[in-house]
Formats: C-alpha cells, sequence, structure tokens
C-alpha cells in the first residue's frame, strides 16, 4: 500500500464517519461542528487529488466562513435538543428508511455496472490543481462563466439589501 | 529523498522551533507585565530569580497546580476541545514561516539527510503557503467560538460570538492586503515573497496602505487591545474563556501570546522583508555568517514588532464594538482594495 | 485565447445589457430622479437589444472558447426575453407606484434575470447553462418577495426560494454525473462520448437529473408544487416576468442540452417515455385543477402548468419540427400571458384586492376595452383559431403525430377541450355577470401599451404564423 493509499483511507475513514455524526447527532451545535471536521477531511483528499488550491480554499470559505456563519445562528437560536420529527410521525420513518434504500440501490447499481472512464492526462499532473494555473484558466477558457457569475455575485449582494434591510429608501 | 528521512528533519525542526516559540511565549509575558509596568511607573515582576526571569515559569506551575474546574452547564467534549484546538492553530501556523534563506549544500554527507537544499521552515514545500496560514486562521476562529459556546455562561457565548464576527471581518481585509503581496511577488510560497522584497524593496514601503491594513487585521486577528473586545473585562468578565481554570485557561493564554508571534513573524515576512538584510552581500561576509545574521535580523524584527504589540495595548483604549465593526468594513476594507488597484498600477509599469 | 474586435457584434447584447445594470446601479444610487429615469432606460434598452439580436438573427458565431454561441435560435430567444422584459417593465411602472414597493432595485434585477436568460439560451457549455440559470432563478427568488411588508410575498418567496435551490442541487448533481460519464461539458461534443446503452447508466442517471432539476423551473407536474402559491404571493408584476419569459428561459436550456439526445441510438427508447410521461401529468393535472380555482392568479397559474405541458409535447417528439413548435408556442405563450398578466395588474386594487374571479363580474359594461383585452388574452390561451396558441398547440401536435405519438396529441387535445371551462369562465364573468363592477380602476397607458402591443402580437402570431413559423425553421 502507497502512502497516499493509507492517506486516502484515513481522510475517507473520517469523512464518512463525521458525516454520520453529522446527521445522527442531537445537539445541532455539535452536528456543524461535524460538518466542519468533515470539510477538513475532504480538503485532505483533495490534496490527495493533487487540487491544492481547492484544498485551501475549501478551508478557508467553508469552514472559515460559512459554518461560522451557520454556528453562529445555531448559538443564538439554541434550538430545542430533543425534537424529533420521526417521533409525531412514525409512518414517515418507514418511507424514509424506502427511499433511502432505494438511493443505495440505485448507487450501487449504478456504481457497479458503470464502466470506468479513463482519467484526462493532465488532471494527474501535479501543478493541475496550482494557483496559477487555476488562474490561467479562469482567466481564458472560463473567462465568460467568470464573469457572469460576478453578476451573480451582485445580484445576491443585491437581494439580500432590499429583503432585509429594515429602512429601504 | 527517502521519506522517513524527510518526516524525521521536519520533525526535528519542529522540535527546535516549537521550543524557541514556547520559551519565546514564556518570556513574552513577562515581556508585557514588565513593559506595562513601564508604561505605568510600576516596577513589575522582581521577585522570582534575578529581576523576576524566572516569573513566567512560577506562573506555569500555579497553573498547571490549580484546580481544573468544569461548569455544570458546560458540555464538555467541546469545552476541553476548544483550548487545545487553539494552541494547535497558534503552534502550527508557525510551520510554513522561513526563519533563513535557503541553504544550498554541497557536502554529500549532509547531502544524504538534508538533500540538495536546507529550508528553515519546517514544511518548506507547500505551495500555497499563505494560503495555509489564512486556513489556519480561519479555523482559530471556531477554538474561541466552541470555548464561547460550550461554556454554557452568557458572557462566554458573547465574548465567542463577537470575536467569531470580529475576525470574520478583518480575515477579508487581511486577506485583500496579502493578494497585494502576492500580487507583486507573483507567487504563494512564502520563500518566494522574501525573496521578491530584496534590497530596500521592502513592502512596507512600496505598499504603506496594504501594511496598515494588514497590521490592523492582524491586531483584530489576535484579539489584542484596542481590539480586544471579546474579552472585554467591564463588560464580559473575562470573555470567551470566564469560565476556564487551571491549565485550559493557561492554554488560551499560551495560545494568544503564540498568535502574536505567529502575527508579528507574518507581518516580517509580508512587509519586512523577512530574513533579507538590504545590501549585506556587498560586504563581502562569509557564507556562513551570512544566513547567522540574516536569522538574527528576522528575530529582532518580530522582537520589534512584539514590542509594537504591547506598546500599542498599553497606549490606546478599547474601540467600542460599532466601531469595531465600522472600521472593519468601511475603513480597512476599501483600503485594502485601494491598496491592491495600487500594487496591480505598480506591478503593470514596471513588468 | 484570441480576441477580436469585430467579434464584438455577435454577444453585444449581452455586454449591453451586463453596462446597463451597473449604469442602473450607480444611477440608483447617485441621481434623484432615478424613479423616473430608470423604468424609461430599462424599456429603452430592452428594445434596442431585442432590435438588435433580429438584426444579427442571421449570423452565427461562436464566442469566448465556446462558451457562446449567437444567432440563429438563441437570437430568437434574446429577442424574446428582451421584448418581454420591456413589456414587464411597462407593466411594471405604475403598479409598483399603486401598490407602495417602489424601489429602484426591481429594475436592476429585471435587468440581471434577463442577462442570465441570454446567457442560458446562449449557452455552448453545461457550466453556461448553470450560470446562467443561478443568475435568473436568483433574480426571481428576490423579485418574488419585493412586496417586503405582505405576507404572501414573503411566503412565496422563501418557498421559491427553498424549492428552487433544491431542483438546483438536482441539475448540479445531474451536471456532475453528465461530466462523469462524457468527460467534457461542452454541448457539441456531449454526445460524442454518450451512449444511451445499459452500461451508461451514471450519465443517462445525470440527464434525467437535469431534466427533473429544469422539469421544476418549467413548472411540470410532478415539480409543480411551489406554482401556485409562489405566482399568487409574488407582485403581479413579477408574475408575469417568472411565468413567461422565465419558463421560455428554462426551456431553452432543456431544448439545448436534451434535444440533442434524440439525435442518439436508443435515446428515443428511454427518454420519450419520460418527457411525454411528464406531459401528460402536467396536461391532465393541470387542466382538472384549473377547474376549482377561484383566485384568478392561481388559475392561470395551474394554466401555466398546463402550457408547460403542451410544450413538452414537442420536445417528446424529438424531431425538428417539435423544437420548431416549441419556440413558436414559446413566443405566442409568452404574450398572451404578459398580456393577461399585465390586466391583472391594472385591475388589482392596493393590498391585493380584487384578484378573486367573481370579482370581475360586470366588468365587461363598465370597462370595455380591459374587458375586450382580458377576453383576447383568454380566448388565446384556451387556443381559438385566430390567436397564437391555436398554431402552437397545431405545431406541437403535428409534430408528435409524426413522431408516432398520437396519443400524447390526443391527450393534449383533450385536455385543451378541458382547458375551455376555466378560460371561459372567466368571460362569461366579465359579460354575462348580474351585478355591477365594484371597483374603480386607475387606468395605467404605460401598462396599457406593453398590453395592446402583445395583443396586437397575438393577433399577428395568429394570422401570419406562416411566416414566423418559417423563420425560426429556416434554422
Amino acid at each position: 500500500m502507497t502512502l497516499e493509499q493509507v492517506l486516502f483511507g484515513f481522510f475517507a475513514l473520517v469523512a464518512v464517519v463525521s458525516a454520520v455524526m453529522m446527521i445522527t447527532g442531537k445537539n445541532p451545535v455539535v452536528s456543524a461542528l461535524f460538518l466542519v471536521l468533515n470539510f477538513g477531511a475532504l480538503s485532505g483528499t483533495y490534496v490527495l487529488l493533487r487540487a491544492q488550491f481547492i484544498a485551501v480554499v475549501q478551508i478557508i470559505v467553508y469552514a472559515g466562513a460559512i459554518m461560522v456563519l451557520f454556528l453562529f445562528v445555531l448559538m443564538l437560536l439554541r434550538p430545542d435538543r430533543e425534537q424529533s420529527y420521526f417521533k409525531d410521525k412514525p409512518q414517515m420513518k418507514l418511507l424514509a428508511i424506502i427511499v433511502g434504500v432505494l438511493m443505495l440501490a440505485q448507487i450501487a447499481y449504478a456504481v457497479l455496472s458503470t464502466t470506468t472512464g479513463k482519467v484526462a492526462e493532465e488532471a494527474s499532473r501535479i501543478e493541475t490543481g496550482t494557483i496559477e494555473n487555476i488562474g490561467r484558466e479562469l482567466y481564458t477558457t472560463y473567462l465568460l462563466p467568470f464573469e457572469a457569475i460576478a453578476f451573480v455575485l451582485l445580484t445576491a449582494t443585491l437581494g439580500a439589501l432590499v429583503l432585509s434591510k429594515k429602512k429601504l429608501d | 529523498m527517502e521519506p522517513w528521512i524527510n518526516a524525521g528533519v521536519a520533525l526535528g525542526k519542529l522540535l527546535i522551533l516549537a521550543n524557541i516559540v514556547l520559551i519565546n511565549v514564556a518570556y513574552l509575558v513577562y515581556w508585557e507585565r514588565k513593559l506595562s509596568a513601564w508604561a505605568q511607573s510600576r516596577v513589575g515582576p522582581n521577585r522570582v530569580g534575578p529581576a523576576g526571569l524566572l516569573q513566567p515559569f512560577a506562573d506555569v506551575l500555579k497553573l498547571v497546580l490549580k484546580e481544573d474546574i468544569v461548569p455544570t452547564q458546560a458540555y464538555k467534549p467541546i469545552h476541553t476541545l476548544a483550548p487545545f484546538l487553539a494552541l494547535f492553530v497558534a503552534f502550527t501556523s508557525f510551520a510554513v514561516i522561513p526563519i533563513g534563506p535557503d541553504i544550498t549544500i554541497a557536502d554529500s554527507a549532509w547531502q544524504a539527510i538534508f538533500g540538495d537544499s536546507f529550508s528553515f521552515a519546517i514544511i518548506p514545500s507547500i505551495n500555497p503557503g499563505i494560503l495555509y496560514i489564512l486556513a489556519l486562521t480561519s479555523i482559530g476562529v471556531y477554538a474561541i467560538t466552541m470555548s464561547g459556546w460550550s461554556s454554557g455562561s452568557k458572557y462566554s457565548l458573547l465574548g465567542g460570538v463577537r470575536s467569531s464576527a470580529q475576525m470574520i471581518s478583518y480575515e477579508i481585509s487581511m486577506g485583500f492586503s496579502i493578494a497585494g503581496v502576492v500580487l507583486l511577488a507573483q507567487s504563494l510560497s512564502p520563500q518566494a515573497i522574501i525573496e521578491s522584497q530584496s534590497g530596500w524593496m521592502w513592502n512596507i514601503f512600496v505598499q504603506p496602505i496594504g501594511f496598515i491594513t494588514f497590521v490592523t487585521a492582524a491586531f483584530a486577528e489576535t484579539n489584542r487591545l484596542p481590539f480586544d473586545l471579546p474579552e472585554a473585562e467591564p463588560e464580559l468578565v473575562g470573555g470567551y474563556h470566564t469560565e476556564y481554570s487551571s491549565m485550559k485557561f493557561g492554554s488560551f493564554f499560551l495560545a494568544e501570546y503564540a498568535n502574536m508571534t505567529t502575527a508579528s513573524a507574518l507581518i516580517v515576512l509580508l512587509y519586512l522583508g523577512g530574513w533579507q538584510v538590504p545590501y549585506i552581500e556587498k560586504l563581502g561576509l562569509s557564507e556562513t555568517l551570512t544566513v547567522i545574521i540574516q536569522v538574527a535580523a528576522f528575530f529582532l524584527k518580530v522582537a520589534a514588532l512584539l514590542f509594537f504589540f504591547i506598546w500599542v495595548r498599553w497606549s490606546i483604549p478599547r474601540f467600542r464594538y460599532d466601531q469595531l465593526m465600522s472600521i472593519g468594513w468601511k475603513v480597512m476594507f476599501p483600503l485594502a482594495l485601494i491598496n491592491l488597484v495600487w500594487v496591480a498600477v505598480i506591478a503593470m509599469i514596471f513588468n | 485565447m484570441d480576441f477580436n474586435l469585430s467579434d464584438i457584434t455577435g454577444y453585444l447584447p449581452l455586454v449591453i445589457l451586463a453596462a446597463v445594470v451597473l449604469i442602473s446601479l450607480v444611477i440608483e444610487m447617485y441621481i434623484k430622479s432615478a424613479p423616473k429615469i430608470l423604468p424609461w432606460l430599462t424599456v429603452i434598452s430592452f428594445l434596442g437589444l431585442s432590435y438588435q439580436s433580429l438584426l444579427t438573427i442571421g449570423k452565427p458565431g461562436s464566442f469566448f472558447n465556446n462558451m457562446l454561441a449567437t444567432g440563429g435560435h438563441v437570437n430568437i430567444f434574446w429577442f424574446l426575453f428582451n421584448f418581454g422584459g420591456a413589456v414587464v417593465a411597462l407593466i411594471t411602472i405604475d403598479y409598483l407606484k399603486k401598490t407602495e414597493i417602489y424601489h429602484g432595485e426591481y429594475y436592476i434585477l429585471l435587468q440581471s434575470s434577463v442577462l442570465g436568460m441570454m446567457l442560458i439560451a446562449g449557452a455552448k457549455d453545461l457550466i453556461m447553462v448553470f450560470v446562467g440559470l443561478e443568475l435568473m432563478s436568483l433574480t426571481f427568488y428576490i423579485l418574488a418577495g419585493f412586496a417586503r411588508k405582505r405576507l404572501f410575498s414573503n411566503e412565496a418567496a422563501l418557498k421559491y426560494f427553498l424549492l428552487g435551490a433544491f431542483a438546483t442541487g438536482f441539475i448540479v448533481y445531474g451536471l456532475a454525473l453528465i461530466y462523469g460519464s462524457s468527460q467534457t461539458l461542452n454541448i457539441d461534443k456531449l454526445y460524442e462520448h454518450f451512449t444511451f446503452e445499459s452500461k451508461n447508466i451514471v450519465g443517462i442517471i445525470g440527464l434525467f437529473l437535469f431534466f427533473a432539476g429544469f422539469a421544476f423551473k418549467i413548472a411540470s407536474v410532478p415539480f409543480h408544487m411551489w406554482v401556485p402559491d409562489v405566482y399568487q404571493g409574488a407582485p403581479t408584476s413579477t408574475t408575469a416576468l417568472m411565468s413567461t419569459v422565465g419558463k421560455a428561459a428554462a426551456f431553452s436550456a432543456l431544448i439545448i442540452v436534451v434535444s440533442p439526445a434524440f439525435g442518439k441510438e436508443k435515446a428515443t427508447e428511454i427518454l420519450t417515455p419520460l418527457v411525454a410521461t411528464f406531459a401528460t401529468l402536467s396536461m391532465v393535472y393541470g387542466s382538472i385543477t384549473a377547474i376549482m380555482q377561484t383566485d384568478i392568479k392561481r388559475m392561470l397559474a395551474y394554466s401555466s402548468i398546463v402550457h408547460a405541458g403542451y410544450m413538452l409535447i414537442g420536445l417528446a417528439a424529438g424531431n425538428k419540427e417539435g423544437i420548431d413548435g416549441v419556440i413558436f408556442y414559446l413566443i405566442a405563450y409568452s404574450f398572451m400571458n404578459l398580456g393577461a398578466f399585465g390586466l391583472i395588474s391594472v385591475l388589482e386594487g392596493k393590498e391585493e384586492k380584487n384578484l378573486a374571479i367573481s370579482d370581475y363580474t360586470g366588468l365587461g359594461s363598465k370597462y370595455p376595452v380591459l374587458a375586450g383585452l382580458l377576453a383576447l388574452f383568454m380566448f388565446s390561451l384556451t387556443g381559438i383559431p385566430p390567436f397564437a396558441a391555436f398554431f402552437g398547440k397545431y405545431y406541437v401536435f403535428m409534430a408528435a403525430i409524426r413522431a408516432d405519438l398520437l396519443w400524447l396529441a390526443i391527450v393534449g387535445i383533450a385536455a385543451s377541450a378541458i382547458s375551455l371551462y376555466f378560460y371561459l369562465r372567466v368571460v362569461v364573468v366579465m359579460y354575462f355577470g348580474k351585478d355591477e363592477s365594484k371597483f374603480e380602476v386607475t387606468s395605467s397607458n404605460p401598462a396599457l401599451t406593453g398590453i395592446i402591443v402583445s395583443a396586437l402580437l397575438v393577433i399577428l402570431m395568429g394570422v401570419l404564423p406562416g411566416s414566423i413559423i418559417d423563420l425560426i425553421a429556416k434554422f
């Protein structure tokens, strides 16, 4: 086993366990913290995929900014700890299990029956994930989507202002 | 080079550097007390050892021996995790900071251990090293948020929420200031950034606005006065660590000073030319001596900045919370943007 | 990337609209008389852009490393979005003042939503489809909640946002699977590696998810739950925008991405039943539920579901006639609905009054012009011959019959027969109701202009359908 495989196994395990802990946890704040751990593990797998920039940005943006805002809301709202949706509606639990099993079967079938595609040549080189390459791609091949996303963000900002500012004059 | 030798070398560097930082932090506390005494015309610690020099060890011993109290309302696992996370972040950020130049090794015996060149940073090969520091800083928010929430006390919670809001806000101007430096150095690697500031081309002279915004952001990120709102004793007792005692409190205390050191080192790296001494190569000194002088210069610069940190703490009063936020968003953020434009113009003219 | 200045004429409309958005922001911020300038700036730029789109219709081109295509169908869609946007802006001017929710941001958001639609219609790459869709959807969420103090408006925005984000999740996941199986996001090359054999189950699931996500955006059963509440709760001018050109934009994405798949072997065996099921469900469910509605906006919401069904017939047929029919239908439907919602916005009183169908009793004698126009649009929506929708349905059904989907055409005709009831009920109430109309209508010249232009277009498309379908079929 190479070092890479060992590391992948470790990160994958952490990611899966933290994801399960996140959805089974009773306390929403703890769930959110497990999600942060999950992001950390995912970022590790990104490094193994030679996407260093994405790995770091994953931490800075998701763990560093977005989840902190989530935590804010959870901490200040203090939602009730013992509020189980399935306790009120036991029939929904059955339905959820059926849908879950169906989804799992579907994914298993899809994964098992698919012939694996070949990995593109440039994706396996270490330089692919560097910030220089990403920047170059963004400003050449993906220039138009990049500019369009600027407008998406502008609109989102404008929307937040329109919908939530107390006094809009 | 074998991976395990590589790991061994990194571990060795880690041990040395961690000890330097730890001792430095211990004496930083002492130094702060002495300086504050000087600022307030007092004597300061002078009982333990000659001139109070053993005071830091006495302090640590006292903290270790104290009883560890966890409030009944606290959420214990997170309450315990938070101080360690704070320490972890404070110390690991130092991993990518090179305290000296890379040395090319000619001797084959040394080559077997270190490879072709020796770097003073613990993990020199991280390509986006600066982003790594930013990522760790953003993780640092969690330590404070977690401690604030898990204590089960309103003062702590308020302190935690305040600090995370403050750190997120100032991270933005921090990131934009760093972007200016990166734009000029054309690289995210710390060593390349230092090398780009050769001669007197230190970034503090090239982009003074960026320096100001970055230093302000560094003060806010380390929760030092005038931005120590999370602790604000008059309003919040002790802020996020109100409910901590014994060595857990000590960890937060250590983390704060370690953060200060890291922040100073980062400022030196980004704006004060790192280990560079201007025109030292013209003096015709031997290579070894040059490296020693350069490493010493790095520590000297860090020490000067640490003095500045402490000096500011005892000179400027604390901001009000809304003032803090409006400075962050309405002054520092636009200034950082202006700086970025300025750097872009410079880069366009001279490249 | 080669940058050629002469290329710019191709994508000039996008550049101009983006510039107009930014200029409007500055005007709104710094100029005191912005409420007077902004609406007319919007209308004029939309009209100019729709003219420019028609002017360059015969010049195909692809730009930005094959990210964006222009000419042909793309320009027809651009014309539709811009002209529709202009009509919406005209309707909006007095509506916002009347309901006291005027903020200049409405027009800026309107412009950005049309920008997003244009990006979708011109997309040559799945990334562009996604970014354009996000730009459009985000503006719709905000515009739906624009009446900030009204509970229904807030409800509409929140519902639309939550369900819309869910649908976007479908689309993104679908895109990821498609990319995984075909190793490209370029739409031209998408189906080169794409087989519909059983081995490529990942890609087919991806395509299904993509379709499901867009079925939400076009308001097709079973992803229709949001439609009535959102159409009812949103300000009427917003409803006019998202039920017409918004739907057309989502359809343009389906036409770009899904319809080339029909060329592949075995694709019809998999895709046609799927699309046909969606179409059947939409037509049957929508037309039956619409009968029971008492609120006119809800009724038109269900009617929108039914029409999505008709249009999906053209997609299910999978041939060129089907696609041309869908585009014709989209143009026809857009202007009929714009007119209908425009009239509703004129008739609507403060605080969302006068929206029940029974409120329109006796409108025929009191406001003959308004009632006549509304009757015209209702006839057209039903699909009665001299108006546009009849020919839209005709082309779509003919395409289905040519693709051996006679049963689907029959279901469509049956649904049309049912829909006769709920559309004509409005007309009956207006003209044969006993009571006098109770409310006063403040007339609005800009809105009336927009409505009359729509009515003229609907009549024009009904009288001269041949030349328009010829124009569409030429590309």
